[in-house]
C-alpha cells in the first residue's frame, strides 16, 4: 500500500484529491457528504461581498454522445450570507479534522475589505487561503476576479495586502484567460503568496440554440460568456501548469493542480507535471462524490506497480521531458506498423493519411474487407494513424533512427544538413 | 384438423408483432449511432446489394441530420424503409461490420435505417423533385420492388411511368410474401403511397400481363418496357398425393395470412414444411403463430448447408419449430381425401453440386411422419410459359438478359426475380435501378 497522504504547504490531507471552489463546495451538507465519500480536502466557495445569481447557470458541450466533455458556468461567488458559511466552515472541520479546509476569498477592491475577510475566515480555525484571481465571469465587470489576475501588477499588489494580514497560508489561483499565466505567477510569489494553483476555467461560449438564436446557457433571452471547465480543458491546463512548473520562480512554490481532472490518470498526469496535489469540480458535478473511491484506489494501484511510495515520489517527474523545440533529437525517427492481426478493417488510418497527411498507407482492395499497410519509406512517423485506430496497439510506432547520434535544429543547421526531405 | 381461429384477437396481435422493434426514442438510436467508426470504404456498404452509404446515415443520425440520414439511405435504395425489416442483414452490412472482427456486437445498422425511412414515411418528407415531364413513356410490369426502383428513378428524370400490377396492392413480394411480423399491410401501403408520391408513376392493379395486356400492346404504346414480373407459386414436389387439400404452397399460405387475416388461415395440427429457405421459415413460424400444435421443418441437407441465416432458423427454432436434416419427401400418404402422413426419404451427403455444398443423396430409407397438413417452401418457379409465349431468351423460365439488362426484344428490359430466380428485396431493388439506367440511355436520357 502506497501513502497517499500529502502535505501541501503543511495543510494535510490524506489523499491528494481536493474539491475545487465551487458549487460542491458551497455549503456545509455538500461538504459532509464529499469528506464522507473520502475527499482529502476543500476549496471552499468563494466567499467576499454578497452577491446575487441568476437562472440558468451552467452549459455543456457534448461529444459523440458522452455528455458533458466540457461544462460552462455563469455562477458568481457565493451568494449565501458570509455569516452562515464561516459557521459551517467551523462545523465542518470540526466533523472532519483530518481533512483540509482551504477558503477561496475575492474581497472588494481595497486593503481593509481583504484584511477583514481574512480576519473573519481565520477566526474559523480554517488552514490556508486560495485567491481568486481567475473568475472569468462576472465578478470581472466589477474589476475582480481574472480582471486582477489579469494584471500582474494588480495581483501582485492584492496579494500584498493579504499577505499583511494572511497567517495562515496562501495560495492564489491563476486564470487561464491570459496569453501566459507565468507573469502574474511570478509575480504573485514575490508578493509573497505561498502556493500557486491553475487554471481557472477559459471564457467560452459552448453553443447557440439553433431555434431561439440565443448562445448557452440561457438568461432570459441573453447569454453572457462564461468559465468553461471539465475535460476538455485539461490539456490547456496542463500545459499552463508545466510553464509555472518549469519556471525559475513560479516553481518554488507548490502548485495546486486544477482543469478537468476526472479520474486517477489525469490526477497523476497533473502531479507528473509539477501539481503537488490536484482539484477536482466537473468530473463530481457529473457523477458525484463517489467518483474519488477509483481516484484513490486506482492511484494507489498504479504507485504500487511503480515501486512509488509516497506522492513526493513522482511529483514533478515529466517536467524535464517537456523542452524546447530546438532541442528535439531530428535523428530520432519512427514509423507505423499495422498488426495484420488486430487490424479490424475500418480504413480510418488510411483515409485520415490519404486526405490529410503523407499518403504513406497503401490500400489494397478486398470483398468486404480491404487491406491496409504502410508504406515505410513515405511514414513521417507522425502518429495519427495509431491515434484514430479503434484498437489498441494494432498500429505501433517502430524506432528507426536516422543516424545513431542526436543532433537537434541548431546543430543541424549550423553543420548545413539537407533540409527538404521529399 | 385443419381449421382456423385458433386464438383469440390478443394472441394473434402478440404472435405477429414486430419481431425487430424499433428504437422508440433519437436518444436510444443515438447510443447506437455513435458506436459506429464511420469506417472508410465501408464493409457494410460494399455488403448492401444497393450499395447504401452505411457510415454516412448513420453519422447523419448523431448530427441530428435525420432528413439527410433518409435521402442518403433512400437515394441508393427507395424501399430502405421495408429492407430494413426484412433484409438478412446477418449475411449482408450487419454481418460485415468491423465489429464482428474484434468480437463485438455489430451496429444495429437496418434499425437505424428503419429509425430514419420511418421518420421519412411518417412525416412525408419529400426527399425528390422530379424533372418536368419530357414526354417519355415507360411500362412496367409489376409493382413489386424492382418494377417500384425501376419507376422511381425513371420518373425522376421525368419519364411517365405506367406500372401494370396483377394484384391489388403494390409492393410485390414485400406486401405479399413475408412474415407478418417482419412488415405489416399497413406499412407496406404506405411505402408504396411514399415511393409513387414523388409524382409521374400511375400503377393500374388488376392488370395481368398475358391476360390483361399483351407486351405489343405495351411496346406499341410506350417509349420501353420493363419487366418486374417476379416468380410465381412454389416449386412442384413431384411426389404422389401432392394434389391433396390440405398440402398448401407457401406463397399462397403466406399471401392468405397476408391479406385475409390472421384468424381466417387455417392451419394444422401438425404441419410439415418442405424447404429452409427464408420463405421456408417465414410459413413455419406463421404456422406455429397461427396456433398449429407441432411444426417439423423438413430439409434435404444438413446445417451446414442450410440457406436460410442462422438469425432466422434461430427464430423458427425459438419459435417451437423442429427441423429434421437429411430428408426429402417422397409421397403424401392420405385418408378420406385428407392429409395423414409425410413419407420421407432418408438422405446423406454426396459429392458437391453446381451450388458447391454436398448434394443429398438417398439412403433408400424412409420414415414417415404423421402430419394433416404440408407447406411447399422449396424454393419458386419462373413464369416460364409467359416468357416462353413471348419469345423472350431464358434459362429454365429466368429471363436472360445482355449487360444493358436489355431481353432479346428490343426496347423490353427485365429485373428482380424474374431474372435472378428469387433473391432479397434487396437485390430486386438494385435490379429495377440497373434496368431504369438503362432505359434511360436506351430512351436518349
Amino acid at each position: 500500500m502506497a501513502d497517499l497522504s500529502s502535505n501541501f504547504l503543511g495543510i494535510k490531507s490524506p489523499n491528494p484529491f481536493w474539491l475545487a471552489s465551487a458549487p460542491p463546495t458551497d455549503k456545509k451538507y455538500n461538504v459532509l457528504r464529499a469528506f464522507e465519500a473520502g475527499w482529502g480536502g476543500v476549496v471552499w466557495k468563494t466567499l467576499g461581498s454578497q452577491v446575487k445569481n441568476v437562472s440558468s447557470r451552467y452549459s455543456a458541450v457534448d461529444y459523440n454522445g458522452a455528455r458533458m466533455m466540457g461544462l460552462n458556468n455563469i455562477e458568481l461567488i457565493s451568494d449565501r450570507p458570509l455569516d452562515i458559511n464561516l459557521k459551517e466552515i467551523k462545523e465542518c472541520l470540526k466533523l472532519f479534522p483530518d481533512r483540509a479546509m482551504v477558503v477561496s476569498l475575492m474581497a472588494d477592491n481595497d486593503k481593509k475589505s481583504w484584511h477583514e475577510l481574512i480576519k473573519k475566515v481565520e477566526d474559523t480555525g480554517a488552514h490556508g487561503f486560495e485567491l481568486n484571481f481567475g473568475c472569468p465571469h462576472g465578478m470581472t465587470e466589477r474589476g475582480m476576479g481574472a480582471a486582477v489576475g489579469q494584471d500582474p501588477d494588480i495581483a501582485c499588489m492584492v496579494v500584498e495586502w493579504v499577505m499583511e494580514a494572511a497567517t495562515i497560508p496562501v495560495i492564489t489561483k491563476l486564470t487561464p484567460n491570459v496569453h501566459s499565466v507565468v507573469p502574474t505567477g511570478r509575480s504573485v510569489v514575490k508578493a509573497g503568496s505561498n502556493g500557486l494553483s491553475l487554471i481557472n476555467t477559459i471564457q467560452s461560449v459552448t453553443g447557440v440554440d439553433l431555434d431561439n438564436f440565443v448562445p448557452n446557457p440561457y438568461v432570459g433571452g441573453k447569454s453572457v460568456f462564461g468559465g468553461y471547465c471539465g475535460p476538455a480543458v485539461k490539456p490547456i491546463a496542463l500545459k499552463m501548469l508545466t510553464t509555472i512548473a518549469q519556471d525559475d520562480i513560479t516553481s518554488k512554490v507548490p502548485i495546486s493542480g486544477i482543469g478537468g481532472v476526472s479520474t486517477w490518470k489525469d490526477a497523476v498526469e497533473f502531479m507528473l507535471l509539477g501539481a503537488s496535489n490536484v482539484q477536482v469540480c466537473t468530473a463530481a458535478m457529473h457523477h458525484g462524490f463517489r467518483i474519488v473511491e477509483d481516484m484513490a484506489e486506482g492511484l494507489n494501484n498504479w504507485m504500487d506497480e511503480k515501486g512509488f511510495k509516497k506522492l513526493t515520489d513522482f511529483i514533478g517527474k515529466s517536467v524535464p521531458a517537456v523542452t524546447h523545440w530546438e532541442d528535439l533529437d531530428i535523428n530520432y525517427h519512427h514509423v507505423a506498423q499495422i498488426n495484420q492481426d488486430k487490424c479490424i478493417h475500418c480504413g480510418l488510418c488510411y483515409i485520415a493519411c490519404e486526405d490529410t497527411s503523407h499518403q504513406s498507407i497503401h490500400l489494397e482492395k478486398g470483398m468486404p474487407y480491404n487491406t491496409y499497410t504502410i508504406k515505410e519509406e513515405e511514414c513521417v512517423g507522425c502518429n495519427l494513424c495509431k491515434l484514430v485506430c479503434p484498437v489498441d496497439n494494432c498500429i505501433t510506432m517502430e524506432e528507426r533512427r536516422v543516424a545513431p547520434e542526436y543532433i537537434n535544429w541548431i546543430e543541424w543547421q549550423k553543420r548545413g544538413l539537407p533540409l527538404n526531405d521529399h | 384438423m385443419i381449421k382456423k381461429n385458433r386464438l383469440s384477437p390478443e394472441e394473434y396481435q402478440q404472435n405477429f408483432s414486430d419481431v425487430h422493434p424499433p428504437f422508440e426514442t433519437l436518444n436510444a438510436a443515438l447510443v447506437e449511432a455513435n458506436r459506429c467508426l464511420f469506417c472508410y470504404d465501408a464493409p457494410c456498404t460494399k455488403s448492401c446489394p444497393t450499395s447504401i452509404d452505411v457510415p454516412k446515415f448513420i453519422k447523419q443520425i448523431t448530427t441530428d441530420n435525420i432528413k439527410g440520414s433518409a435521402h442518403t439511405i433512400l437515394s441508393s435504395n427507395i424501399m430502405g424503409a421495408g429492407c430494413s425489416r426484412v433484409c438478412p442483414v446477418e449475411k449482408l452490412c450487419e454481418g460485415a461490420c468491423v465489429y464482428n472482427l474484434m468480437e463485438e456486437k455489430p451496429i444495429p445498422i437496418a434499425r437505424l435505417q428503419r429509425f430514419s425511412t420511418d421518420a421519412a414515411i411518417k412525416n412525408n418528407w419529400q426527399l425528390f423533385e422530379r424533372k418536368p415531364s419530357n414526354g417519355k413513356k415507360v411500362a412496367i410490369v409489376g409493382a413489386g420492388p424492382a418494377g417500384l426502383s425501376c419507376a422511381h428513378i425513371l420518373s425522376r428524370q421525368g419519364v411517365e411511368v405506367t406500372i401494370f400490377e396483377k394484384e391489388n396492392k403494390g409492393g410485390g413480394l414485400m406486401t405479399y410474401g413475408i412474415a407478418a411480423y417482419k412488415v405489416t399491410p399497413q406499412f407496406c401501403d404506405d411505402e408504396v403511397n411514399f415511393i409513387t408520391a414523388v409524382g409521374g408513376i400511375t400503377i393500374k392493379y388488376q392488370k395481368e400481363l398475358g391476360k390483361d395486356i399483351s407486351l405489343e400492346q405495351l411496346q406499341k404504346n410506350y417509349d420501353a418496357v420493363y419487366l418486374a414480373i417476379g416468380v410465381g407459386m412454389a416449386r412442384q414436389l413431384d411426389i404422389p398425393g401432392e394434389n391433396t387439400p390440405g398440402v398448401e404452397d407457401a406463397i399462397s399460405f403466406i399471401y392468405t395470412l397476408r391479406n385475409n387475416g390472421f384468424s381466417s388461415v387455417a392451419v394444422g395440427d401438425n404441419v410439415a414444411v418442405i424447404g429452409l429457405g427464408m420463405t421456408a421459415i417465414d410459413a413455419a413460424t406463421q404456422a406455429k403463430r397461427l396456433g398449429a400444435k407441432k411444426v417439423t421443418i423438413i430439409y434435404r441437407r444438413t446445417e451446414n448447408e442450410k440457406p436460410c441465416t442462422q438469425v432466422e432458423l434461430d427464430l423458427a427454432l425459438l419459435d417451437g419449430c423442429e427441423v429434421i436434416w437429411l430428408a426429402a419427401p417422397k409421397e403424401v400418404i392420405t385418408e378420406n381425401g385428407k392429409v395423414k402422413a409425410l413419407l420421407c426419404r432418408k438422405m446423406q451427403l454426396g459429392a458437391p453440386d453446381a451450388s458447391g455444398r454436398r448434394s443429398p443423396v438417398d439412403t433408400g430409407e424412409t420414415f414417415t411422419l404423421e402430419v394433416d397438413m404440408i407447406i411447399k417452401a422449396a424454393g419458386q418457379m419462373p413464369f416460364e410459359n409467359l416468357i416462353n409465349q413471348y419469345g423472350i431468351s431464358n434459362s429454365k423460365g429466368k429471363i436472360t438478359l445482355d449487360e444493358n439488362c436489355a431481353t432479346n426484344i428490343k426496347g423490353v428490359f427485365a429485373g428482380g426475380d424474374a431474372v435472378n430466380g428469387g433473391k432479397e428485396v434487396v437485390d430486386a431493388v438494385q435490379a429495377g435501378k440497373d434496368g431504369a439506367k438503362a432505359i434511360l440511355k436506351y430512351i436518349g436520357l
